[in-house]
């Protein structure tokens, strides 16, 4: 029958001949082969000291920004809690005082602020439905830990670190 | 016999003891790091600097794990069992020659702990001891799967036993004695009399079937069927745990050790080296020997070396395959070779 994807091998077995029944020479070619590999470099990134490079659109652990004046661009809308397919953010809105403008830049902002990493997908909506440039997913591999709530991040941690420090 | 003597041989045992400990334990490591050279790895390399500590933190490990007895196992044979697989490892050492006669201050010493005139026969006596440590612990665990891997493991043994002693009768007609001592002084530097010294360049094929039969009496890949995990669970130390189980995987080094520093004292020459007696000149009575040592230990480390790039390269055999090559291939071979050998050395000379 004609092959349609030209790719059909005919297999043939043949009886081994004595060369290849003798096995000894087998193995020379396959040490041979190992042996090549032991002088390969290898190829592992030796991870917490090493790290392979992110592709410029890798989504990793989010940041809530500031804007040139250091003050937190988030005015809690919830537009990114909206958005958010996996609801992995929460968040609580609180007013503006006289004395806190070089805090926030817009009359309302979020008090609390929190992203479960478990339920997060990091598929990057919020980053999108912001309308204030405030939140990105920017930055590294979210770390391990050892309870369920240590990967609930706050503002502490989610927050940029101020301008001038 | 003379306390000094006493004293020199004692020391010399624990040296000996010592060394094979160590090159037991950094085998571990080694085969680890070599695994990982073949596969495009990198490695443990946590421990210390490049992993050099892991085998003391494996070790630690293994002391501080659970120990546990089958309720249903045999309560003394069970730890008859690795007590016996270490111990037979460790007494073969006894009779390998290690260097040449050094001298330390004013006195001769033998850097062997006995030189008995039936060196290799001991060797056969003790290697073939060492399976009844395999097949106590297997029979012992009151587990299927343990006492497969046992009776695979005596089986195998007694199969390759006999093909590696007609493999060795060819190199005694050769050398004449049983004594290790004298078979590497035959071997005495590289070139004598317009031919090679060394053993292996008179017995090549001898030399082939002894290893073959060595890496199946040591339980290596491509012979590991007695702890073949992919049957047998673990084989016959699927029911240890703690230091015992450590004790059986360590008698395994110990005896790769061994089996490597054989094929070099019987087949490699030994503490023999190209040029060695202008070395010994420039070195001296103290160093000379040493440096022997020395080479001794680089042929063993090679051996060692190899044993690990052959079980990271070929696959486990059948166990029909085993058999039939045990039987059917090597002990043909080996007797082959020694009526080879007989008509080369009565009509050649």
């Amino acid at each position: 029958m004609e092959s349609l994807s030209g790719k059909r091998k005919l297999i043939e077995s043949k009886p081994l001949n004595f060369l290849e029944r003798a096995y000894l020479p087998a193995i020379l070619s396959g040490l041979r082969i190992t042996g090549k590999h032991f002088f390969r470099k290898s190829v592992t990134i030796r991870y917490p000291e090493q790290k392979r490079e992110f592709s410029e659109n890798f989504r990793g652990m989010h940041s809530l920004k500031r804007d040139e004046e250091g003050r937190e661009r988030c005015t809690a809308c919830g537009l990114c809690a909206l958005s958010c397919p996996a609801e992995a953010i929460t968040m609580i809105a609180a007013e503006r005082q006289h004395d806190e403008e070089h805090l926030y830049r817009e009359e309302k902002y979020a008090a609390v602020y929190e992203i479960n990493m478990l339920r997060c997908i990091f598929c990057g909506l919020c980053e999108e439905a912001c309308p204030k440039e405030a939140i990105y997913l920017d930055g590294d591999i979210v770390p391990s830990n050892y309870l369920r709530k240590d990967f609930i991040y706050g503002k502490d941690k989610l927050v940029e670190e101020p301008l001038n420090q | 016999m003379e306390l000094s003597l006493v004293i020199e041989k004692f020391i010399l045992v624990a040296i000996i003891f010592g060394i094979s400990l160590v090159v037991a334990m950094y085998s571990t490591y080694a085969e680890r790091k070599v695994a990982a050279f073949f596969q495009d790895r990198v490695g443990p390399n946590r421990a210390g600097p490049l992993g050099i500590l892991q085998p003391l933190a494996d070790g630690a490990k293994m002391f501080m794990k659970e120990e546990i007895i089958p309720t249903r196992a045999s309560g003394l044979l069970f730890i008859v069992g690795p007590s016996l697989a270490i111990l037979t490892a460790c007494i073969g050492t006894a009779v390998i020659p290690w260097g040449q006669q050094i001298v330390i201050g004013s006195n001769l010493i033998d850097l062997q702990v006995t030189d008995i005139n039936v060196g290799v026969l001991y060797l056969f006596g003790v290697v073939s001891l060492g399976v009844y440590g395999v097949m106590i612990g297997g029979w012992a665990s009151n587990n299927k799967y343990s006492l497969l891997g046992a009776i695979r493991a005596a089986s195998q043994n007694i199969s390759y036993e006999i093909a590696m002693g007609l493999s060795i009768i060819a190199l005694l007609m050769i050398t004449g004695t049983l004594s290790l001592r004298e078979i590497t002084e035959q071997q005495h530097g590289f070139w004598a009399h317009g031919y090679f010294t060394w053993n292996f360049f008179k017995q090549p094929v001898g030399f082939i079937l002894f290893m073959v039969c060595a890496f199946a009496e040591t339980n290596r890949t491509p012979f590991d069927l007695p702890e073949c995990e992919t049957e047998l669970v673990g084989g016959y130390h699927t029911e240890y745990s703690s230091m015992k189980l450590g004790f059986y995987l360590f008698a395994e080094y110990i005896n790769m050790f061994v089996s490597s520093a054989v094929m070099a004292t019987l087949y490699f020459g030994g503490y023999n080296y190209p040029y060695m007696d202008a070395v010994n000149n420039a070195l001296g009575g103290t160093w000379g020997p040493l440096f022997g040592v020395g080479v001794l230990f680089l042929k063993i480390v090679l051996f060692i070396f190899f044993f690990m790039w052959v079980r990271w390269t070929i696959p486990r055999f059948r166990y029909d395959q085993l058999m039939d090559l045990g039987w059917k291939i090597l002990i043909p071979l080996a007797i082959a070779n020694i009526v080879l050998t007989g008509l080369v050395s009565t009509f050649l000379k």
